[in-house]
């Protein structure tokens, strides 16, 4: 079931929760609401669920307006941070309540609800500790048992709020592929609320950036990060090397560094955004860029060798982040302290206060000066 | 160990003297009295003891007593639940001001309440002469006692059950109303359980103050021997007629009243712990 958000608008007091968002979430999607907290990310989720009202706007569930709907008869499966399982309830009872909450005419047999609990405990593998109650659970086998008892109701909407956030590194890696496996198999349509980009880019198929409120960008995951519409897209998803400087003789220039921008208007400042695959580390500068830096820091764990670089005799915010693979890492034997050029391939400018950024492509740029000489 | 690892105050001769102080304070003010009301209401032998309980004014006080606490208790409960519900679950102008105003039979003296309630209802009061008009007599009569009981108790279920359910929080009961349960559902699948044993508790403590009060009820019970007389009232019109054995009978059934309460809380807390700490299970398949 596809989900429209048409307008809505929500304040606590004095404090813009919700400022005018409209959103479409497509069916059988997995769609990531991500932001810094106090983003309002969690706020719409509840506006979706019901479970908060909004001030004004709409929400319609494939095409119906459901805004004045009560949040029981919305038939969503809804999967809480802290996983609000019933504490005196035992697993199955837990899993079978929404179950046994359904109206007399609709609802199953006892011996009907007891099979299809059995199957959503096998589904979710904890069929050993079905009477066991969720005090005696671990973090991971709380949060499943709570996906259990979101869908023993088989909804069409499933909502998760920041699902795997209070699990550890490794039980949270093993659960997103679960959910990620569990929704290729059952195609509900799925919104889940995360801070976490990594998280939102490896699960879902769709990413909404949110910030103040407001929608910042929609996008597929590698469109996202491929392709940010903003400076705050660009911070907020994976590390980014930035330059700022002026722009002077067709190049953005401060202290030592300097990048060929051809066709930029000059004197005003800029801003380079670079993601660090888009820039190779090179012992001498080449013809259109000349960024000079010292290694700070090498890290070898993971499938890229990640090096931490400082800007030497100009300036940056934040410390250069530069992958290498590891066959790369040891042909060239980069050592902490060495002074390195880095070579950007593509970049992203922000000129003068545009809020858009404009690609660079020096590859492209280079051929064609290759081609006009 | 060193003398110089001990921490301050760890001396042996500091804790002795600190443990003997409360056993000993705790034996002359709370024991010695205890056990001297029994022995005191047992010293003239038992048929004594059954001839004054069994008379029919202590008959009457016994009835009337827990008439008081049959009424109030489950009033306060219902009360008091509402009002927990409605401080922790709803967020509303005045909030704040309900949580404190809750705590006013606390901070005034039961006398006062009891004044309080005889100037509003009593025959001169501001709405003891319409009421009296239409044949209504609520003091110097049992609704006046339920009354003032209910005012001065009030707070305890409350006021066990609001930090509960503020630690609590509503995330439970919102699973609930997703999965698509009705409210009484949800009241009596989730809250309820929830919050069991600090009911009980609260309604332990309603029990034995509504049991046992006596500066409130004697404003406006008017002290009617076979009448308006509660446990308590009687107890010190025995001993203003000189009948020490039957003041002390009286006394008596209080005090084994409080006690029984006292090992009703005990177990309850006891259940409370091992709630919260539950002893693992063994085994998994």
């Amino acid at each position: 079931m596809s989900i429209t958000i048409d307008r809505i608008k929500k304040s606590f007091g004095k404090f813009q929760a919700l400022n005018d968002v409209s959103l479409d979430i497509p069916e059988g999607k997995l769609t990531a609401l991500l932001g810094p907290s106090g983003s309002g990310k969690t706020t719409l989720l509840r506006i979706i669920a019901g479970l908060e009202s909004s001030d004004s706007g709409r929400v319609l569930f494939g095409g119906d307006d459901v805004s004045n709907l009560h949040v029981r008869d919305r038939n969503i499966g809804f999967v809480f941070q802290h996983y609000a399982l019933f504490k005196h309830l035992t697993v199955a009872q837990n899993i079978a309540f929404g179950l046994e909450s359904l109206p007399r005419r609709s609802r199953p047999s006892k011996q009907e609800i007891n099979e299809r609990v059995a199957k959503l405990l096998e589904m979710i593998q904890l069929p050993q500790l079905a009477d066991r109650y969720p005090a005696q659970l671990s973090g991971g086998q709380k949060q499943r048992v709570a996906l259990a008892r979101a869908l023993a109701t088989k909804p069409r909407i499933l909502l998760l709020d920041e699902p795997f956030g209070a699990l550890d590194a490794k039980v949270r890696k093993d659960l997103r592929r679960w959910l990620r496996a569990l929704h290729d198999e059952f195609h509900f349509t799925s919104i889940f609320v995360t801070h976490d980009q990594e998280e939102a880019l490896e699960l879902s198929d769709q990413v909404v950036v949110m910030s103040q409120g407001q929608v910042e960008q929609v996008n597929s995951p590698t469109g996202l990060y491929a392709r940010p519409e903003s400076r705050f897209v660009f911070d907020f998803l994976g590390h980014v090397n930035v330059l700022s400087g002026v722009v002077k003789g067709q190049s953005l220039v401060q202290g030592n560094a300097r990048v060929a921008l051809p066709g930029v208007v000059n004197n005003q400042e800029a801003q380079l955004y670079l993601r660090p695959h888009e820039v190779q580390l090179a012992k001498a500068p080449v013809a259109h860029a000349r960024l000079p830096l010292r290694i700070e820091a090498i890290s070898l764990i993971g499938s890229e060798v990640r090096i931490e670089l400082a800007p030497e005799g100009w300036e940056s915010n934040e410390i250069w982040e530069v992958g290498m693979s590891h066959g790369e890492f040891a042909c060239h034997n980069p050592t902490r302290g060495e002074l390195w050029y880095a070579i950007p391939a593509v970049g992203h400018l922000f000129a003068g206060d545009s809020a858009q950024p404009e690609t660079v492509d020096w590859h492209s740029t280079a051929h064609a000066s290759a081609a006009n000489m | 160990m060193s003398a110089e690892q001990h921490r301050v105050g760890d001396q042996p001769w500091v804790r002795r003297s600190l443990i003997g102080l409360a056993v000993s304070l705790t034996v002359i003010l709370l024991v010695i009295p205890v056990v001297v009301i029994f022995t005191e209401a047992l010293s003239a032998g038992w048929s004594t003891f059954s001839d004054n309980i069994l008379d029919e004014y202590s008959l009457h006080a016994i009835g009337l007593t827990l008439l008081v606490a049959l009424l109030t208790v489950p009033l306060n409960l219902v009360f008091g639940t509402a009002l927990a519900w409605a401080v922790t679950r709803f967020r509303f102008p005045g909030r704040k001001l309900l949580i404190t105003l809750i705590d006013i039979p606390f901070a005034v003296s039961p006398v006062v309440a009891g004044l309080l309630y005889l100037l509003l209802y009593g025959r001169n009061g501001w709405l003891g002469g319409w009421l009296s008009s239409h044949d209504v007599q609520l003091m110097f009569a049992w609704p006046g006692i339920v009354m003032v009981t209910v005012f001065v108790t009030c707070p305890f279920v409350a006021r066990e059950l609001i930090p509960l359910m503020q630690q609590q929080g509503s995330e439970e009961e919102e699973a609930g109303v997703v999965l698509g349960a009705s409210g009484w559902r949800i009241f009596s699948k989730i809250t309820l359980p929830n919050i069991k044993w600090a009911l009980i508790y609260g309604v332990v403590l309603t029990n034995a103050r509504a049991v046992g009060e006596f500066g409130a009820v004697s404003v406006v019970s008017g002290n009617v021997r076979g009448q308006t007389n509660t446990l308590p009232l009687h107890v010190e019109l025995l001993y203003q007629d000189y009948n020490v054995a039957g003041a002390f009978a009286a006394a008596s059934l209080l005090a084994a009243i409080a006690i029984l309460t006292l090992i009703a809380k005990a177990i309850v807390e006891w259940r409370q712990s091992r709630i919260e700490h539950p002893a693992p299970k063994t085994g998994g398949a």
